[in-house]
């Protein structure tokens, strides 16, 4: 009956055979190829994805076994696909936002030299095809699978122009922070394989990891969630690991829109939500989980502030949205969490389009103080990115209203502390945003005579994903309306809920009261944060609308636009000590000891061959001589030393 | 007749013939001892064939006779490695105008 979702091993597949194409083909096919093949795999992927959404949506959930991975003793880790709530979800968002940023590319990317252009669009399809196998694995190992080639894809995308030697170690660091978190996520897989001899999430006998948590420890439980979230806070950039993310900037404008803030760091929010019943179970990680999440809302939101790269604004804005989402996966709010990715997913991806339609009429300027009074040039660009800001401000009825409200409104539960510094991060998100749009699409132009010039909306291959996304993030939010609103259940949580049952009913168990807010503080709730948003924008107008020249910052601005000197503070004490050591080792461990015994070894035939060449004298008396004696030593030792 | 007086000879031959080897840097007496070693095994082998072998076992009449073989075998050998040693020296007095071995240390080379 399930036939549909038997198909399910072709969305990873198309993308696959459009990285073998373009990666191998490149130098031979045409662009305009290269970007249908890209574009085209991505857009079939989707099409299978919406017939599988379409099912799921019937009640049709499977595992699709597609082959033996790794079978050995008693463990047994099968190639297999998860398709539920869930993971459809997820795969609406990557294919989908992942093709209108493909069709984007293809304009953006269109001055690259056709084997350079090939390359990129084979690395973005390895891209997808990575994330898709994150999403759709049906145990730890596939996700893992997914989330080391993500990771990969990432690092190839960041260091894209490989010639600038700052943009490949801002590549480097973006895998390196990477992999400190996935070393965390591999201890927490060999700890569940050591504890419950399984990874696979669940099955129908009742042998899955979610199955069986109840055989876990309280340690166990809590020491994998927090290795799980060590790994989530490495590729979703929360704190410590976060600082990679504005870094990656580096990469194609349209790579920061897919990778670095629509899907591949939204992949640790997934991670979480999939292993949602073991978090419940720790309620000690979950306060970690929220209490780390609300920090780095805040942290990156003021750093952001006074930031003036129009891209790296953005991914500080990134960087503080995901801590809210771990926020919501804190204090409970799964399905919250799960809005936010996906209105998130539109509204950013949306941001840094307009970025880098922004970008691309500037030639390549990415300081917004020499940008001004773009509003009358690109008008779609403009209308679009407004629509961007208003929803990430969290003006209803955009989507962002209602994701990150839901959010709110589960942290009010939980603890009001968490909502009343969750709204002030709401606000200094409204105003970090309008600051951006403002500077950059109102006031004078401040850039040059000949930018002025060449002003110019960008192609239709551009405007349209920009058209898309800002409709979707216009109406994204409907798929969650609140139940206060009088206009039925929430569509969302009722469709994710069989994910979340367990969790669910494991809460009911610890709390019997229905603790929902009533229907009067929801809505309070609510007017509280668009209150805030409405003057953080006020405040934004007033300061930016009438003196938009950006002072350089000074005082507490300056620490900052720094970024409270994180960089400079790791540097301080990881990486200064690192090289200290390596030196240390170098000029003297290596030098004194290791080389020592190297050459001594060699010293030491050396002398001892010269010796004994002497022996050679050419004297055939010397060698009758000794061969008399050693004749005589075994001689001796025949006859006198044998027992 | 002891046979152990035969082995007292056999030895100081042999050892006659090492020192020789040893101490002398003419070539033709190092073949000379080199013979003498030669003969002083041969003379073991035969002492033993008549005396030890032929003792034991007194019916049979050619007990140990392989003993004596062996020694043909041996001065066959030796005649034929003096015939290519005494080439050797006649070609070294030829190059050299000497017999003396130390001026053969070319075989460091």
């Amino acid at each position: 009956m399930n036939n549909v979702l038997q198909l399910v091993w072709l969305v990873p597949f198309f993308p696959l055979v459009g990285f073998l194409i373009n990666g191998l083909l490149r130098k031979q096919l045409p662009k305009s190829l290269i970007s249908i093949i890209g574009s085209g795999m991505v857009l079939a992927s989707f099409i299978v994805s919406v017939l599988l959404f379409m099912e799921v949506k019937n009640g049709n959930t499977q595992v699709v076994n597609l082959f033996d991975f790794i079978n050995s003793g008693t463990l047994s880790i099968p190639f297999a696909f998860q398709i539920d709530q869930l993971s459809s979800l997820f795969l609406l968002i990557i294919t989908g936002v992942g093709f209108l940023i493909h069709l984007y590319s293809a304009a953006y990317m269109h001055e690259e030299r056709s084997e350079h252009f090939g390359r990129y669009f084979c690395y973005l399809n390895l891209f997808v095809f990575s994330m898709l196998l994150l999403v759709l694995g049906a145990n730890y190992v596939i996700m893992f699978i997914g989330w080391e080639g993500v990771g990969l894809c990432s690092y190839l995308l960041i260091g894209y122009w490989f010639k600038n030697t700052e943009y490949n170690n801002a590549a480097k660091k973006a895998f390196i922070m990477n992999r400190i978190g996935d070393l965390g996520f591999l201890i927490a897989i060999f700890w569940l394989i050591a504890k419950l001899g399984t990874v696979t999430y669940t099955t129908p006998e009742g042998s899955g990891v979610f199955d069986l948590y109840n055989k876990l420890t309280r340690t166990d439980i809590i020491g994998i969630t927090l290795l799980l979230f060590v790994g989530a806070t490495g590729k979703s950039a929360q704190i410590p690991l976060y600082t990679w993310l504005p870094d990656a900037m580096a990469g194609p404008t349209p790579v920061s829109a897919l990778i670095h803030a629509a899907t591949m760091v939204t992949a640790g929010i997934y991670m979480i939500a999939r292993s949602n019943i073991l978090y419940t179970m720790a309620p000690e990680t979950q306060s970690v989980v929220a209490a780390i999440g609300l920090a780095t809302a805040l942290f990156a939101a003021t750093i952001a502030i006074k930031q003036n790269d129009i891209k790296k604004v953005l991914a500080y804005s990134t960087v503080s949205q995901l801590g809210y989402m771990f926020l919501g996966l804190g204090v409970g709010a799964y399905t919250g969490a799960v809005f936010h990715v996906m209105t998130h997913a539109f509204f950013k991806a949306l941001l840094f389009l307009g970025a880098g339609s922004v970008i691309h009429a500037m030639h390549h300027e990415q300081d917004i103080r020499k940008m001004g009074g773009l509003a009358k040039h690109l008008k779609i660009t403009h209308a679009t990115f407004l629509i961007g800001c208003i929803a990430i401000a969290g003006i209803p009825p955009f989507s962002g209203f209602f994701s990150k409200d839901e959010i709110l409104a589960a942290a009010y539960e939980k603890d009001h502390l968490y909502y009343y510094l969750g709204v002030a991060g709401a606000m200094i998100t409204a105003f970090y945003m309008f600051r951006l749009y403002f500077t950059t699409f109102w006031g004078s132009f401040r850039g040059t005579e000949e930018q002025k010039h060449h002003l110019h909306e960008s192609p239709a291959a551009m405007t349209i994903p920009l058209i898309v996304l800002a409709i979707l993030s216009m109406i994204g939010g409907f798929v969650g309306l609140p139940e206060v609103f009088n206009m039925g259940e929430h569509k969302l949580e009722h469709f994710l809920a069989p994910i979340f049952e367990a969790s669910t009913k494991a809460k009911e168990l610890v709390h019997p009261e229905v603790a929902t807010l009533d229907h009067g503080t929801e809505i309070m709730l609510m007017s509280i944060s668009v209150g805030v948003a409405v003057i953080a924008i006020l405040i934004a107008w007033a300061r930016y609308i009438k003196k938009p020249e950006l002072n350089e910052p000074a005082g507490f601005g300056k620490v900052l636009a720094d970024k409270w000197y994180i960089d400079e503070l790791y540097n301080f004490i990881i990486v200064k000590p690192l090289n200290g050591l390596a030196k240390f080792m170098n000029s003297f461990v290596e030098k004194r000891f290791i080389d020592w015994l190297v050459n001594g070894v060699g010293r030491t035939v050396n002398y001892t061959s010269r010796q004994v060449r002497l022996v050679q004298s050419g004297l055939v008396g010397n060698y009758v001589l000794l061969m008399v004696l050693g004749m005589l030593a075994l001689f001796v030792v025949k006859f006198f030393l044998k027992k | 007749m002891l046979i152990e007086r035969y082995i007292y000879l056999a030895i100081a031959l042999f050892c006659i013939g090492i020192v020789g080897v040893l101490a002398r840097r003419n070539a033709i007496i190092i073949f000379m001892c080199i013979e003498l070693m030669l003969n002083a095994v041969n003379l073991l082998l035969v002492a033993f064939s008549k005396m030890h072998l032929a003792a034991a076992l007194p019916g049979k009449a050619n007990a140990g006779i392989d003993g004596q073989l062996f020694v043909f075998f041996i001065m066959v050998v030796a005649a034929a490695e003096v015939s290519v040693g005494l080439a050797i020296i006649v070609m070294m007095y030829r190059n050299t105008h000497s017999v003396d071995v130390n001026f053969l240390n070319r075989l460091k080379h």
